[in-house]
């Protein structure tokens, strides 16, 4: 065979002579290669890391090993011992363990994300498949892991020390695994090993035991065990005061320096200082974020590459690699917002070995007995200098993505190995002939791609600068056969408006210098684009790398995709050859690109490559890079020669995912994929997902039939069409992303009408038409409806200017609620009060013109909002799947905000009217699947229609669990023709028990902004409280979410005008519980009238002592503000709510949620909490008693 | 990850095209500290990518530039993948690489088809007298390329010299071993190459991550009683290491020396010190 198509050769003529000069300066000549080349290696190579230490390391660790294998020196030993290992512990699954209990890692935040789910759910897989009985707590019900059927016992319940101990109490578990639910699990299981509560009731830590925690996470015996073999880390010290931090800077002598919390998630409190007054300001932040008050102070390596390895130890000691990671942002950004790249790119088999091996000697020194680590290090790109930086002795986000990455399900493996199998008694997954034991290799290249997607624009205030403190809300992943190719299509998956890497008019491009300069050298979210523009306008790679400290190897890389554009911008797309498009194409170009570049559609584009048959070849993740035969279902694109998709004529269905988690789309639209997936998979379809979050439990090869790990778009996804030719597509369960696709996608069908593999009919796309989903978010189109409907929604209008606008508003009234059409999660809506504020909106906030209108509405004052999720069929049936009652008003977006089923204070009339209109609604747009409404109730009880959309809504997954009923199973199940009748599905269910779900928010991470509650929605994840009264339901959601709640003490009680009316109200709760109450001026002054005592306290203009040092000195325990948004509370009342959540004082800002928590707080103080299982509800006994308190708590409302 | 330069430089790869699957190869560029020996060995290099620039710190010289220096061919843009698919199928392939581009495909194949194996492998021209002449503490025998049966006079060399001092065998010397200890060798169908080849050391039980390239291996049912098993691909449960501990032999399939590659196996060479040094005593 020839393989001599395109052939370029490397090599011309020979020079050989001239060669040997070199080979003078080189080593001896290799005919004894094995001394000369172990001399070298030991000395040599560690010499060159200039660190005597290391070499005695080496030689300690051999000293190890010898100690082993001396046990069995070749002569002299009988040979039956030698066969069965003498020293070797014993191996094998162990069973003296029945119960096992799993910590998930709660509610999503940033830096702990829906990775954890995809662990915590294999983990639960892989020990029941052993025949274990798992006991689950996590609080976050979006998660697959808590499906009732995942684990035997599962709670969704608060996770502090106090409440899984209740539950240890009550299930005994023998053994606890606290590795896979990230710093939640493990900070959990040290609090409890501590406080004896796992001898107490003899439960062991298995896969990672108390001290090897404790050496990786503490900042001091880390740096020890890592002196003790030998390895370098960054010049640093430990303070648990402010005063010693300031000494050890003094010590280490040059800023900028890096401060390191111990024990903290996702870098939390940590940053980097290069002044003094940065330094003392971060330090302050980073002991009051650490668990144990402990911060490292440490020598910044700017400029220095990250590699990262992911290493496997198993109880017989055998330790294996599973993937090395590159980061492209040098250090000082941290991984989880850095672009990395696996496998590493820049290391010599040298240096990777070097780092291969202090991962082994790490992993041991610190005592991790079984399961995954993750190992961070730093390189200096001057001389190879290696030093470390981390380890996390858990399954982590990187060891998501390396899972991804490379097919090897690390969390799986943990979870067996934990349980005493050792590596090569698993067999590999993929392969499922070869073992476990293996280090798997990459025939292609991930950009992990998690370019991190970020949500600065949502925390106004906060800098959009990347630091060592983690800020990004998710990440996309892309795989490809070149870097290129996984970077551009890693850029394009993350969906923030670039369908790739340059081709694009960007606004970089307007910059000067100036600003170009200063964002390469500092990161930041957009630094990527920066380079692109800098090289477009001619900046060398070299200078770039000077600036950025990026590698010149990806510059290098970045600037030969420049130099594509350059040649696609001087040609037309009839001129583009075959191979001309092949070499575009395989460096990672969108369609959507060339046809920018080449002043064309993307559908020419696309017709032209089609015409010319450059389609692209779907290649296999095997773990073996082809050397075995593997049956692996895990593919990617790429525009190479071989495609290996091999479809099948099956009855199949194509389900496109979420995309990169942002806030507003997150782990419950994954959560909806997943069901999907189950459930027409066991409807005896062939399931295919496609999706490009590495995070998800979607992109968990095992979850579908088949997966194309790609980005959403549509060339993507018109590609998968026509290679698949399933008989349904299906776009409503991965949330907006999906939906945006559904009406180019019905285009593409139709002008394509492509036959279904299987053979009868065409591919179309399941459930509600496109056309439905788009009359129900086009304003015009939804008004007409609603007229015909006789269903009323708050009064206003679509404004195309701004003169429309204060039209609108005049006419409807002020307050209005202003946004742009068209948008997810609440961005850049807002409540206005004036003319002059929604001019400032409409200058400040967002564009408006004809292409993209602003929708004034008026805003419903004190009204409570309801949300409901409802099941529509083929038939025209519809039933509610759950009524949801809010706790906070409407205005505040209801991701934001608790709300509970069933309802509490809502009159039936109410809930009559709203479920005529949402019935009448469901079958006038035809749903067929599911449908999410909102709702407004006035105080004088009148209903209001806010929002209909007809998709899986981000509440699905809580009324699941809420109602006992799958509804994004029963909803894929209709799409594929079956009604409600044959699911069994035909009465609403109101479920005895109260659910409350609490939003959780990332204020903490974003330094400088406001904490208040508002309609643009800023929460990264979600908890529940299950219980019988609703006091204690929300009680728990309360502590879930992270929330301390007092029971006793001092509330400081702020509000303003348009909330004073309540201020009584909530006063006197507090009073009956208490509570002193501490004011302000103006609140004190209402009180005073009122009659009821009050301290008054300076605000923090008027003089000391003040509000400020009251939270301080810690005399309040409690806050509630509720803002007048006036020039002097956006600095003033900010600035102490900000201390609020520095100094972990729980602020409530709005009116309800201020009587509920007091309500919660009364049903703590009078009974404990029970910790009910998922799988108990169904015997939960009623009291009706709670309904009774939260009545009392919101008659106002 | 780029490991290139040492497998360049492996006389293991004499005569062959080696494919790499990893698809960016010459990152790194080329230096002269990992160089395995003076020259390059193999026949030619199939590639998917080669890096357009260099980074490394020790970089002297691009890929490229090095192999043009050495008059070593190399293809890049071939779909490495589907080779290796081929080649897992099919086994090792003859195959031609050509700068030649008025040759058609059809003349290439009739090219390659007219080729036969071609053996370079000389790798024990020294006598054993003269071996023994020197009075080695110990004496290894190392890797190939080639068939251990193609070649009886070495296996005799071999055998003069077995129980006289200690040995070592690796790779190609661990096969002659087995051979002249009456045992027989096979040829592999695709034969283990790579990194990441797990092998268990049957007397401490764990699990070593080792470097390989054979296509041959010892038949562990055909040696004679006293010669053990001590190694054990996990892959495929094939013969990785062996033991006559009456005669101090001791060998392994695999390349404990790395470059490229880990280093789990590192504590062989002070095995074999140990080995020699208790045999000087005890003589």
């Amino acid at each position: 065979m020839a393989y001599c198509v395109d052939c370029q050769s490397l090599s011309s003529n020979s020079l050989l002579s001239q060669s040997a000069s070199f080979f003078s300066l080189s080593k001896p000549h290799s005919s004894k290669p094995n001394n000369s080349r172990l001399f070298f290696r030991f000395n040599k190579l560690c010499g060159a890391t200039s660190s005597a230490s290391l070499s005695l390391w080496r030689s300690n660790y051999r000293l190890r090993l010898n100690s082993v294998r001396n046990q069995h020196a070749v002569s002299g030993i009988d040979v039956s011992e030698k066969v069965s290992p003498k020293g070797a512990p014993k191996l094998g699954k162990r069973t003296d363990l029945k119960k096992i209990l799993i910590i998930g890692a709660g509610p999503i935040v940033i830096g702990q994300a829906c990775e954890f789910d995809y662990s915590g759910t294999q983990a639960c897989k892989a020990l029941k498949e052993e025949g274990y009985e798992v006991v689950l707590i996590n609080s976050n019900p979006a998660t697959i892991m808590t499906d009732p059927d995942m684990a035997d016992r599962t709670y969704i319940t608060p996770m502090t020390p106090e409440f899984v101990e209740q539950i240890i109490e009550k299930e005994r578990p023998d053994a606890l695994l606290p590795t896979m639910g990230g710093q939640t699990a493990l900070n959990l299981a040290v609090a409890l090993a501590e406080s004896g509560a796992l001898d107490k009731y003899g439960v062991e830590l298995i896969g990672a035991k108390l001290e090897a925690i404790k050496k990786a996470e503490d900042r001091d015996l880390f740096k020890q065990a890592m002196k003790n073999i030998g390895i370098k880390t960054p010049p640093s010290g430990i303070g648990t005061t402010l005063e010693e931090c300031i000494e050890i800077a003094g010590e280490i002598g040059e800023f900028p320096l890096i401060i390191r919390p111990a024990f903290t998630l996702g870098g939390t409190g940590g940053g980097i200082a290069y002044n003094k007054e940065e330094f003392e300001a971060i330090c302050k932040a980073g002991l009051a974020a650490s668990v144990t008050t402990q911060v490292l102070v440490e020598k910044s390596l700017l400029g220095w590459k990250e590699y990262e390895l992911e290493v496997m130890r198993d109880l017989a000691d055998n330790v294996v690699i599973i993937c090395s990671i590159e980061n492209i942002d040098p250090m000082g950004v941290h991984t989880g917002d850095s672009i990395t790249v696996a496998p590493a790119q820049t290391l010599t088999d040298k240096e990777y070995q070097r780092l291969r091996d202090y991962s082994i000697a790490i992993i041991r020194e610190i005592g991790v007995e079984t399961g995954g680590s993750n190992v961070q290090f730093a390189v200096n790109p001057e001389d190879g200098e290696v030093m470390v930086i981390e380890m996390n002795p858990r399954v982590s986000r990187s060891s998501a993505l390396a899972s991804k990455a490379t097919g090897f399900p690390i969390a799986k493996m943990a979870a067996k190995l934990s349980v005493g199998y050792s590596l090569d008694q698993i067999p590999n997954d993929i392969t499922k002939k070869t073992p476990a034991s293996f280090e798997p290799s990459i025939d292609y290249v991930v950009t992990k791609a998690s370019i991190p997607r970020f949500a600065f624009e949502k925390f106004p205030g906060s800098e959009p600068i990347l630091t060592t403190q983690m800020k990004s809300v998710g990440e996309s992943m892309a795989v490809g056969r070149t870097f290129q190719e996984s970077f551009q299509k890693a850029v394009r998956s993350l969906e923030c408006g670039y369908s790739g890497w340059g081709c694009a008019k960007i606004k970089e491009l307007d910059w000067d210098w100036d600003q170009l300069k200063y964002s390469l050298r500092v990161p930041n979210p957009e630094r990527i684009h920066a380079i692109y523009a800098a090289m477009k306008k001619g900046m060398k790679v070299d200078d770039i790398h000077e600036l950025s400290y990026i590698d010149k190897w990806f510059l290098t890389q970045l600037k030969e995709l420049v130099d594509v554009e350059q040649f696609l911008l001087a040609h037309n797309l009839p001129n583009l050859t075959k191979n001309d498009l092949y070499e575009v194409k395989k460096r990672g170009f969108s369609d959507k690109q060339i046809a920018f570049a080449t002043k064309s559609t993307e559908k020419e584009v696309r017709l032209r490559r089609l015409s010319l048959g450059v389609i692209p070849a779907y290649k296999r993740v095997d773990t073996c890079a082809a050397e075995f035969e593997a049956n692996t279902p895990y593919m990617y694109s790429s525009y190479d020669f071989e495609c290996e998709s091999a479809p099948t004529q099956r009855k199949k269905v194509l389900i496109l995912g979420g995309g990169p988690n942002r806030i507003g789309q997150g782990i419950e639209f994954d959560y909806c994929c997943c069901h999907t997936s189950f459930a027409l998979q066991k409807a005896g379809y062939e399931t295919i997902m496609m999706n490009s979050n590495p995070e998800t439990v979607s992109t968990d090869y095992d979850t579908s039939d088949r997966l194309y790990f790609e980005p959403l778009t549509i060339e993507d996804v018109s590609n998968i069409i026509d290679l698949e030719r399933p008989v349904g597509i299906i776009v409503q369960f991965g949330g907006q992303t999906p939906l945006k696709l559904a009406l180019p996608i019905q285009q593409y069908l139709d002008e394509n009408k492509p036959v279904c593999a299987s053979g009868v009919g065409h591919v179309r796309i399941w459930g509600t038409s496109p056309d439905s989903i788009d009359a129900a978010e086009d304003r015009e189109r939804f008004n007409v409806i609603l007229k015909e409907l006789n269903i009323e929604q708050p009064k206003g209008g679509i404004a195309k200017s701004e003169s429309d606008a204060l039209a609108i508003a005049k006419e409807v009234g002020y307050p209005v609620v202003v946004r742009p059409s068209y948008v997810l999660g609440g961005r850049a809506m807002e409540i206005v009060y004036s003319d002059d504020r929604l001019a400032t909106y409409l200058e400040n906030a967002v564009e408006v013109d004809p292409e993209r209108p602003v929708l004034v509405d008026k805003y419903l004052s004190d009204a409570i909002e309801i949300d409901v999720d409802a099941l529509a069929d083929l038939n025209g049936n519809v039933v509610i799947g759950g009524i949801m009652e809010h706790i906070e008003q409407a205005g505040v977006h209801s991701g934001d905000s608790a709300c509970m089923i069933p309802t509490q204070t809502i009159p039936s009339s109410c809930l009559d009217t709203i479920r005529s209109w949402t019935i009448k609604l469901a079958k006038r747009l035809k749903v067929c699947g599911l449908m999410n409404c909102q709702y407004a109730i006035t105080m004088s009880r009148e209903v209001f229609l806010l929002e209909a959309n007809p998709r899986a809504s981000r509440t699905v997954p809580f009324v699941s669990k809420a109602i006992g009923h799958p509804l994004a199973k029963y909803a894929s199940l209709i799409m594929s023709g079956k009604s409600l009748h044959e699911l069994g599905f035909t009465e609403e269910v109101i479920p005895k028990y109260v659910s409350v779900k609490e939003a959780v928010l990332p204020f903490e991470k974003f330094q400088g902004c406001d904490v208040l509650l508002g309609p643009e929605m800023r929460s990264t994840g979600e908890v529940m409280g299950i219980d019988p009264v609703f006091a204690v339901a929300f009680a728990k959601a309360q502590i879930a979410a992270g929330q301390k709640l007092p029971l006793s003490g001092t509330v400081f009680l702020s509000l303003n005008d348009l909330t004073k009316p309540h201020l009584e109200k909530i006063a006197r709760a507090f009073l009956a519980l208490d509570f002193s109450i501490v004011s302000t001026s103006g609140t004190a002054h209402v009180l005073e009238l009122a009659k009821i005592p009050v301290e008054r306290v300076l605000k923090l203009h008027e003089g000391r002592p003040h509000a400020g040092d009251m939270l301080a000195n810690g005399q309040i325990q409690l806050m509630v503000i509720t803002s007048s948004g006036d020039a002097l509370d956006q600095i003033d009342g900010m600035k102490l709510r900000r201390m609020g959540l520095s100094y972990k004082v729980p602020v409530i800002t709005t009116v309800p949620g201020a009587l509920a928590t007091a309500a919660a707080i009364r049903s703590l103080k009078s009974s404990t909490c029970k910790m009910i299982a998922l799988q108990d509800l169904s015997d939960v006994e009623v009291k009706t008693g709670g309904i009774k308190d939260l009545q009392s708590v919101s008659s106002s409302l | 990850m780029p490991r290139y330069q040492e497998i360049l430089t492996d006389p293991s790869y004499a005569g062959q095209f080696v494919l790499m699957t990893n698809p960016h190869i010459g990152n790194t560029g080329v230096n002269f500290d990992d160089e395995e020996s003076m020259q390059c060995f193999l026949g030619g290099l199939v590639i998917r990518s080669l890096s357009i620039s260099t980074s490394n710190w020790r970089c002297a010289e691009t890929l490229g530039d090095y192999l043009a220096e050495r008059n070593i061919v190399g293809i890049y843009d071939v779909d490495t993948r589907a080779i290796t698919c081929r080649l897992r199928q099919d086994g090792s392939l003859i195959g031609v690489l050509s700068t030649e581009e008025s040759k058609s495909d059809e003349e290439l194949l009739e090219l390659s088809r007219s080729w036969d194996i071609v053996d370079y492998s000389r790798p024990f021209n020294m006598a054993s007298l003269e071996t023994l002449k020197i009075k080695p503490d110990g004496v290894l025998f190392s890797n190939g390329p080639g068939d251990p049966s193609a070649v009886p006079y070495a296996v005799e060399t071999v055998k003069e010299i077995l129980g006289k001092v200690p040995v070592f065998g690796i790779c190609m010397g661990h096969q002659l071993l087995g051979q002249a200890l009456g045992g027989t060798t096979f040829q592999m169908k695709f034969g283990h190459h790579g990194g990441n080849h797990p092998v268990r050391n049957l007397w401490s039980g764990h699990v070593e991550i080792s470097a390989q390239n054979h296509h041959y291996a010892v038949d562990p049912a055909s040696l004679p009683e006293g010669v053990e098993v001590t190694h054990v691909n996990l892959n495929d449960g094939s013969c990785a290491g062996l033991a006559y501990p009456a005669q101090n032999i001791m060998s392994l399939q695999y390349h404990p020396e790395a470059s490229p590659g880990p280093h789990d196996s590192d504590n062989d060479f002070p095995e074999f010190i140990e080995l020699m040094k208790r045999a000087k005593e005890n003589a």
